[in-house]
């Protein structure tokens, strides 16, 4: 196959940026969608021109590193399917296809078409875990959790954390990634004396790190690797609005007290 | 008899193996609480073995310095292991204990690793659960509540944990989170983006590390009262393996070249169920967790080169070659004899697919006897991701699969406090050596690295740190100036070849050369060729080599360039072990030594040891110690899973 590829390149954060046409031939069908770039790259370092740089590494679709905006769509046409998991064989022989990077206000452009997302860190250190010290943990039989409860906090917990939900967000959004923790340890008993606090402090962080409110596209749900579900969403809502209503009331108790 | 190299001392305690971990923690100096945070450590690699370790430490009170080369710690290699992780729970009452755990681990790596390492494993693996489950894993669970197992190969009880093919990417979340927390609370500086390229020694101990900032490229510079290193394993050394594609073993590798010892290096183990090779422009070979083995059944089919489809295969003319060779175990037959089961029938001509490499893994039995809900619910992202792949579906033919380098046991000498020959230089997870022998059974490599991390690393080290109080130590010292000016050296050596061949290439060859000759099975001759091949290759690269573009900020392929030129060293010290080892055991298989029907034959009064080189020069061969093993314990028999 022979590919032409128009591809997002940005020499630094400030830098402005512009698509640079290519031409790939050699392309397999078999061959993943980076693996194309990979040969792109090699022609390029071979004519003594800057490779395009990309973020990838386990490249079976877990780790979540990979991220790019193929024809429009992050993660490109599949459903359920991360960059690096995306074959050749789903586009035509002689096709034009257009890569960008994933854009949000969270997410800086770091160079060509890999962007910082250390925002879902700095998320995840405002409470996306049980505060449990190593050692400290009763026999893991002693609490008997539901199988469908188990299940349940599973497909939230399936999350890799790629960033293609915010991309694929009109407003930019990082809900279904917070609602997807959020959900698995509100699901949980043992996540369960942490979960106002937990909600909130995490929206909060949310919001500072300049991403968007959900408006209810459901665009995240349907770019999502992983197919989490919009329902985590749901919840995050839930759980933030007792989390905001238990701290109004300590609010209002300490007023009333002074 | 072995002689005990006087560099190697294991520190292995007195007394029965039941109390030797109890009894030396009890007697393992303490730092006082109060001066914990004037300590800092350093720990590299944030997997499970090196993000449990840094959170943990924190949560002591530690000062913790933790570096990732991804963009984030939660995205460290072990997110990838999917089928499980053993612990001797024996919540299926079907007769597990530590001592079958132990037992187990014990001969599945064919009896070539320390009994105390691993009876200490095999203790601390329930704990393990308790701490996972309790800091929010979605383990899978019964009905009634409680949690799930299922089998693993080289074991006949039922001891595997699991979250449905995501075991690893769950754990590590675990480990992710505790350290998020501690990052929160400010007893963990997370340094993302940053690549280790030398180790600082001050006064024979280990003081810091200089890293490569790859976002800037800038040289960082960062002191510490001890170092930690958890940054995985080598397989990628073989350019086409079921490891990430930055896997890399550069910072092991600038610790043995500063004279930490590094063990048994040809110890790799080699997993029988992954994709096959489909062709040239391929980054990497996609793993299918070894879980489908519970249900799945091997076979080839009876005549050479068939070319029906498999579903139009009779029964009758088909061969489950493990089930027949293997009645006992059968498809659960351990990897390193489920890989060579595989290469010998293609290699003799039976195999499938357009390569004539690849065996058939054929659901269709369980699916009948399970029905398809619940196989996709066992096994469904799995499936998925073959379908993907491949282009066919796995719920309607059998997949094809063949074996690919996959884990190494080999990796940084350590002693019983995971210490290596550097005083105040530790090693975790894959990227030591110590419990896994010749061959690694499936669900272990999570249990080790959480054992590790969580556990053991955060009890030593206090016993060195007690002994070394805090000196204010700075990076202004002279040894990181010399240690940076040494990387930024090395890298413009590299930047400066500027000849005609890609990294790629160089990879793609020393990958071939170590396929064909320190791969799956091995003999003398060619392990001879190796070493003169990857010598050549080497000498060439340094000549030939084409980074491309001399920018040193964000330069993915100068990344690359800087490892390949590990690896291909690296590459000659495994092959250098390999042939200095004359008997084969388990993952390490000498074509010399096999019995007739094609089984590994070891020689104990020889090679029960283990093997650590010592870096001398430049291009110079490296001397061999070794470290007896005794086993007091288990009784040496040839392995059998018939």
């Amino acid at each position: 196959m022979k590919i032409e590829v128009k591809i997002w390149r940005q020499a630094g954060p400030t830098e402005p940026g512009a698509l640079a046409t290519y031409t790939v031939d050699d392309v397999l069908p078999d061959m993943s969608f980076l693996e194309m770039l990979d040969g792109l790259n090699e022609q390029l370092v071979a004519r003594g021109e800057r490779p395009v740089e990309f973020d990838s590494d386990c490249r079976e679709g877990i780790c979540g590193t990979c991220g790019l905006v193929i024809n429009g769509a992050a993660h490109g046409p599949q459903q359920a399917c991360t960059s690096c998991e995306l074959r050749m064989r789903h586009f035509d022989d002689g096709a034009t296809i257009t890569v960008e990077p994933f854009r949000a206000r969270g997410f800086p452009v770091v160079r060509d078409l890999v962007v910082d997302r250390s925002a879902f860190d700095r998320i995840m250190q405002q409470g996306g875990y049980i505060s449990v010290n190593t050692g400290s943990a009763p026999d893991a039989n002693a609490m008997p959790i539901a199988k469908e409860v188990a299940d349940r906090a599973m497909d939230a917990a399936a999350c890799i954390g790629c960033g293609a939900c915010v991309a694929a967000c009109p407003n930019g959004s990082a809900s279904l990634f917070v609602g997807a923790k959020v959900a698995q340890l509100a699901l949980l008993p043992q996540g369960d004396a942490e979960r106002k606090r937990r909600a909130v402090a995490m929206v909060q962080q949310m919001d500072a790190e300049g991403f968007g409110n959900c408006s209810n596209h459901a665009e995240c749900e349907a770019a999502c690797p992983k197919s989490i579900s919009v329902d985590h969403i749901a919840r995050l809502r839930s759980e933030y609005r007792k989390g905001a209503w238990a701290a109004l009331r300590r609010n209002e108790k300490r007023n009333d007290q002074r | 008899m072995i002689a005990q190299s006087p560099l190697l001392d294991d520190r292995i305690p007195a007394g029965p193996i039941q109390h030797k971990w109890s009894e030396h923690k009890a007697g393992i100096k303490l730092v006082n609480p109060a001066n914990k945070r004037k300590y800092t450590v350093i720990v590299v690699g944030t997997g499970l073995a090196g993000g449990a370790a840094a959170a943990t430490l924190a949560e002591l009170g530690y000062n913790v310095l933790s570096f990732c080369i991804q963009d984030s710690p939660r995205r460290a290699h072990s997110v990838a292991a999917q089928g499980g992780i053993n612990a001797a729970k024996n919540y299926q009452n079907d007769g597990d204990s530590v001592w079958r755990l132990f037992y187990d681990t014990i001969k599945g790596g064919d009896f070539r690793a320390r009994e105390a390492n691993v009876y200490r494993l095999a203790e601390l693996s329930a704990g393990i659960i308790d701490q996972c489950v309790a800091a929010g894993v979605p383990f899978a669970r019964e009905y009634g509540g409680t949690l799930a197992n299922r089998s693993f190969g080289g074991a006949q009880v039922s001891r595997t944990f699991y979250a449905r093919g995501q075991t690893g990417q769950q754990l590590l979340l675990g480990a992710y989170g505790a350290l998020m927390r501690q990052v929160a609370a400010g007893r963990v500086s997370l340094f993302p983006r940053r690549e280790m390229l030398e180790l600082v020694q001050v006064e024979g101990r280990a003081r810091g590390i200089i890293c490569r900032n790859l976002v800037t490229g800038a040289i960082e510079k960062y002191a510490a009262d001890a170092v930690c290193m958890a940054t995985g394993g080598y397989s990628t050394v073989f350019y086409l393996s079921t490891n990430a594609v930055n896997c890399n073993a550069t910072a092991i590798w600038r610790c043995y070249k500063q004279g930490a010892l590094f063990a048994n290096p040809c110890f790799t183990q080699i997993h029988p169920t992954c994709l096959p090779q489909s062709g040239e422009g391929q980054s990497k070979l996609t793993l299918m967790s070894e879980s489908l083995r519970n249900d799945g059944r091997v076979w080839v089919p009876k005549q050479k080169g068939d070319a029906r489809p498999p579903q139009e295969i009779p029964e009758a003319e088909r061969d489950y070659f493990l089930e027949r060779r293997y009645p006992a175990f059968g498809n659960l037959a351990p990897r390193d004899i489920a890989s060579r089961a595989a290469k010998a029938v293609c290699d003799d001509g039976f195999g499938v697919g357009s390569t004539g490499y690849s065996v058939y893994l054929d659901f269709a039995e369980a699916t009948e006897r399970l029905g398809a809900d619940v196989m996709r619910e066992r096994y469904g992202n799995l499936f998925a991701m073959y379908h993907e792949i491949t282009g066919e579906n796995p719920y309607q033919r059998p997949m094809r699969i063949y074996p690919a380098p996959h884990y190494t046991m080999g990796g940084l000498w350590v002693d019983y406090n995971l210490m290596t020959t550097i005083p105040g230089l530790y090693a975790l997870g894959e990227a030591n050596f110590s419990d896994h022998g010749a061959n690694r059974l499936g669900a272990s490599a999570l249990m080790q690295g959480l054992a590790d991390g969580y556990f053991i690393l955060p009890a030593t080290i206090a016993d060195y740190l007690a002994d070394h109080r805090p000196d204010g130590l700075g990076t202004d010292h002279e040894a990181f100036t010399t240690a940076a000016a040494t990387v930024e050296e090395r890298t413009r050596h590299l930047l400066g070849v500027n000849g005609k061949q890609s990294v790629r290439d160089f990879h793609w060859e020393l990958g071939r050369i170590m396929w064909e000759q320190v791969g799956m099975a091995r003999n003398e001759k060619g392990l001879r060729q190796a070493i003169t091949d990857i010598r050549t290759l080497r000498a060439d690269y340094w000549r030939n080599v084409k980074v491309g573009s001399a920018d040193t900020d964000l330069n993915k392929n100068l990344e690359f360039a800087g490892r390949v030129a590990d690896f291909l060293e690296l590459g000659e010290l495994m092959a250098r072990d390999a042939l200095e080892r004359v008997e084969s055991c388990g993952g390490h298989f000498r074509e010399e030594f096999q019995t007739a029907d094609g089984e590994a034959v070891r020689d104990d009064p020889n090679f029960s040891h283990v093997a650590a080189w010592q870096h001398t020069a430049e291009d110079k061969v490296p001397t061999r110690h070794t470290e007896p093993l005794d086993f007091e314990y288990v009784e040496l028999t040839q392995r059998s899973y018939k």
